[in-house]
């Protein structure tokens, strides 16, 4: 089978897709984790899924991330940090625990937590907030590593900066493989890993997949000894990634890493692939981070960099086979959770092409399920 | 021969500043790093990783080797910041914020 | 003054941006002149600290003479108002905006206002925002460096490096000094050098006479500065400083700071002769191998690069409406080159913000000498060569990103095994490149020793900011008038 899309999903489909006994070739026109993954800042988070398809998806991820991770942990920079999310007011707070009630009763372990507690969890916080939720599930890797390990590990054979033209369909109208700038990969599948360019790849095979780009700023700050133990971000951030508004929203997501810098998100806004630098997302990522950890005003920020989300209508990824082109598969449309979505898709994405029943329900991930809104 | 002979210095007054403790003698207008150099220090700073000495590399701002601790205050760059009377210049360990 | 003339903000006050303050003051435009610097120069004219008295600063330059005619106009500008110079104001990030006041860009009704966001000091913890009408870039160069074993010892300094503290801080780093790398750079550091009182061993210089026979055609077309180098030759004989052409460095040692410098003739397929390797005893390795452009300003602007410069028309103006650039940001030809350069810009800027074009008769003289002196700097830069296997005498121990301290070993490992093929992988798989500096020091190394192109990577802000002023601006500005 044929991988279009190098990134965290295309390797996670090609290490499950190869343990599955599959011969995998992984092609992209970049290099390894060009896209939206070298872009990202490595999240795997239950915390910031409403009840539903996407977090039996990310509850599923998390386990296999864990499972990899005891080959592959340290490589990966995987840290099993958990993640704290704070509201600032009461009313934030009564919402934010109605919210943890439904993800406890979908298998989340959520650990609530008063104003009190707050700050022997994270000493640096201000003080002043309602109170928060801790999920001890959260993880995060550094998403290049992962994407280059996970590749590596499949031993699929890697074909960077080769750029897929076509997807190449028989008689019938079953896939037979891809044509690229320098000649034809010959395979019965191919999955369609291609993230925020997902919709390109889908319309290489003449159906329609409405991928959007979704931006998203980090500021990385200098290197810090460890004072962000967790993931840490405010309760509006699930409301935000929840939206479906063009406009920008911010809301304050900090964390520290492994290497020193604490990095600082999360912005949304649909400008298409717009890559100039936007000085006003800038500062209104510095005002949240700062409200939440007063220590970060005297913090320097050495680099700003963004990211184009892959982003569907209702928020869900493009999962499974594609009933309209036999043989091509979908694997994209992550939004901004690919990272850690990347392993349950992967499995998923072997399990269904390798003719067994995928452990969950593909359904609410059907790649056609906007068919009717594209022609109408 | 040396540097101020050769343009004919007359510098102002000098004055001291402590660098890990001890006095050093600075003359006015004199960069951190210029004052560490005349004084025979050419590190002041340990890496993150490896603890190696660093001091001056590109002597314009723009390579951050010569971070240092001046007055409490960490990663200063040595190469742009003037020496002033009685300043306290300490060696910077690793990121140079407290554990 | 009128209130009417429009504003140009020059971010640099090096020889290209004084040479377009100039320019543009004298046609009826308010330039606010901005730079990092305590006092105009840049780093060619890096002027001595005022607390120490220079009486003959001279004695450290060359070209004293366009100083002065340089420091003289720029006071009488300062002196009619025409002119503001801000020093020690650090530019992080020049962002456009409409809501300037006062006269647009006539002939483009499209062009934005701009807004310069500067920290201020050496501290850098408070910030100002300087409107104008339009933005000149005249940004300069810092110096590309090599990595070889031991480059990370006290001890080891860029040769621009050297020379800014000796000109600004009449200062030496140590009493024994070698000098290396390639490039034009090195003959003045060496002689500075040695004038100012340190035994300079040896310049080790990896292009040979042949490089530059081989150019003699663009060379010759700058008899004056053919001159200059014989200038120079002569008096590194009088300093009886070795000059070693076509050797490398090898090694630098030591433990705590450096020791010697291990330097190898280079044979004919740019690879050390065996049997040539010999130790020089020094304190001091001034080294560097060429200049590379400060284009983040630029690039956050959204201007299209060249390659790791700034592209420009025969104006000097960006494809920005409003942005002109000038001297190295837009490619590295040396101090006469900046100062035409700036000046073409400054007679740009000031015409078109008064919606006119420059006077092309008027301009002619100093567009031919741009022509020369870039068809020159070519030569140079082709015939200046590091070692062509530089890379293979980079062991894996070394530290080839200094902020990360990530090694070439590891960098060869994440092409190797990790499939990585381009600087940005390898920078995201290894943190080269990701510290403090962000890679303006080692991307060139890094490149080198994975194999791939030197592709510039965005860089922004262009300083490190913190994070409560960007949350908190200090800087409102009032509006220009």
């Amino acid at each position: 089978m044929v991988v279009v899309g190098a990134g965290m999903v295309g390797a996670a489909c090609a290490l499950y897709a190869a343990r599955a006994g599959l011969d995998v070739i992984l092609v992209d026109r970049g290099p390894v984790a060009g896209g939206t993954t070298g872009a990202g800042e490595g999240n795997l988070l239950v915390s910031d899924k409403e009840p539903g398809p996407e977090l039996h998806l990310a509850l599923l991820s998390a386990r296999l991330w864990g499972e990899l991770a005891q080959e592959l942990g340290t490589a990966v920079e995987y840290e099993p940090k958990g993640g704290l999310v704070v509201a600032s007011t009461p009313d934030g707070l009564t919402a934010l625990a109605r919210l943890a009630a439904g993800q406890r009763a979908a298998g989340v372990r959520t650990v609530p937590v008063d104003a009190s507690e707050l700050r022997s969890l994270e000493p640096h916080l201000a003080p002043g907030l309602a109170g928060g939720v801790l999920y001890p599930q959260d993880a995060q890797v550094m998403p290049t590593l992962a994407a280059a390990h996970l590749a590596r590990a499949s031993g699929a054979r890697l074909e960077t900066g080769r750029t897929v033209t076509r997807v190449l369909r028989g008689a019938d109208g079953a896939v037979r493989g891809v044509r690229t700038d320098r000649g034809d990969l010959l395979a019965p599948a191919v999955v369609n890993a291609a993230g925020t360019w997902g919709g390109e790849v889908a319309a290489l095979a003449g159906v329609p997949l409405p991928v959007l780009p979704r931006r998203g700023f980090v500021l990385v700050t200098e290197p810090l000894p460890r004072r962000v133990r967790h993931k840490v971000y405010a309760a509006d951030y699930v409301a935000d990634v929840a939206s479906d508004s063009a406009a920008l929203q911010t809301s304050p997501v900090v964390e520290g890493t492994a290497a020193g810098p604490v990095l600082i998100g999360a912005s949304r806004e649909r400008v298409g692939f717009d890559r100039s630098f936007s000085l006003p997302v800038v500062r209104a990522l510095a005002a949240g981070a700062t409200r939440l950890f007063p220590f970060l005003d005297d913090v320097r920020v050495m680099r700003t960099y963004l990211g184009f989300r892959p982003y569907l209508p209702d928020h869900l990824p493009a999962l499974g086979p594609d009933p309209r082109v036999p043989g091509l598969f979908h694997a994209c449309g992550h939004e901004g959770a690919g990272i850690g979505l990347a392993t349950g898709s992967g499995q998923l994405i072997a399990q269904a092409l390798t003719g067994g029943t995928p452990e969950l329900d593909l359904t609410p991930f059907r790649p056609d399920r906007f068919a009717e809104e594209a022609t109408a | 021969m040396n540097p101020l002979e050769l343009v004919r210095a007359r510098a102002g007054t000098p004055f001291t500043v402590r660098f890990d403790g001890r006095e050093i003698e600075a003359l006015p207008g004199r960069t951190v790093a210029a004052v560490l150099w005349s004084a025979g220090v050419t590190a002041w700073r340990t890496t993150r990783d490896g603890g190696r000495p660093r001091g001056v590399f590109c002597g314009i701002g723009v390579c951050f080797d010569c971070l240092v601790t001046v007055d409490g205050r960490p990663n200063q760059r040595a190469c742009l910041v003037p020496a002033e009377p009685g300043a306290d210049i300490r060696t910077q360990e690793g990121t140079g914020h407290d554990e | 003054m009128s209130e009417r003339r429009p504003v140009l903000a020059v971010i640099g006050a090096g020889p290209a941006g004084l040479a377009a303050t100039l320019a543009a003051a004298a046609r009826g435009v308010r330039v606010t002149l901005i730079d990092s610097g305590t006092q105009a120069g840049g780093q060619f004219y890096r002027q001595p600290a005022p607390g120490l008295g220079a009486r003959r600063p001279q004695a450290l330059h060359h070209q004293w003479r366009t100083w002065e005619r340089l420091r003289t106009g720029l006071d009488t500008r300062l002196a009619d108002g025409r002119v503001t110079h801000l020093t020690d104001h650090h530019v992080c990030w020049v962002e456009r905006d409409s809501s300037v006041e006062g006269e647009p860009v006539r002939d483009d009704p499209a062009a934005p206002g701009f807004t310069v966001h500067a920290l201020l000091g050496p501290e850098q913890r408070e910030s100002v925002a300087i409107r104008a009408h339009g933005v000149l870039l005249a940004t300069g160069a810092y110096e590309k460096v090599l990595p070889f074993p031991g480059w990370t010892l006290p001890g080891v300094v860029t040769a621009g490096g050297a020379q800014a503290l000796l000109k600004g801080g009449l200062t030496l780093p140590g009493r024994t000094a070698v000098v290396a790398g390639t490039g034009p750079l090195l003959l003045p550091v060496a002689t500075g050098l040695a004038a100012a009182g340190a035994r300079v061993v040896a310049l080790v210089e990896s292009a040979g006479p042949r490089d530059f026979v081989r150019r003699s055609r663009s060379l010759a077309g700058a008899p004056d500065k053919l001159a200059e180098g014989a200038g120079y030759a002569a008096r590194l004989l009088r300093h009886r400083v070795s000059v070693k052409a076509r050797h490398t460095v090898l090694e630098a040692h030591g433990v705590e700071r450096l020791e010697s410098v291990t330097v190898a003739a280079l044979g004919p397929d740019g690879r050390p002769r065996p049997g040539t390797a010999l130790r020089l005893p020094c304190d001091t390795l001034a080294v560097g191998h060429g200049l590379l452009p400060h284009t983040d300003l630029a690039d956050g602007l959204g201007c299209r690069l060249d390659g790791p410069a700034v592209r420009v028309d025969d104006e000097q103006r960006t494809d920005v409406p409003g942005v002109w650039a000038a001297g190295e940001s837009t490619g590295v030809g040396g101090a006469a080159l900046s100062l035409a350069e700036g000046h073409l810009a400054g007679r740009s800027a000031a015409a078109r913000l008064h919606g006119t074009a420059p006077d092309p008769a008027r301009r002619t003289r100093a567009a031919r000498t741009r022509t020369r002196l870039r068809a020159f700097s070519e030569g140079l830069a082709g015939a200046f060569a590091p070692p062509a296997h530089w890379a293979e005498l980079v062991t894996d121990e070394t530290v080839v990103c200094r902020c990360e301290e990530v090694t070439a070993g590891a960098v060869r490992e994440a092409v190797g095994s990790l499939g990585a093929g381009d600087l940005r992988t390898v920078k995201l798989l290894t943190r080269a490149g990701m510290g403090w500096c962000q890679g303006r020091m080692c991307e060139s190394g890094v490149a080198g020793v994975a194999g791939c192109a030197a592709t510039p990577a965005r860089r922004l802000p262009a300083r490190p900011v913190p994070l409560g002023m960007l949350a908190a601006p200090t800087d409102d500005p009032p509006p220009a008038r």
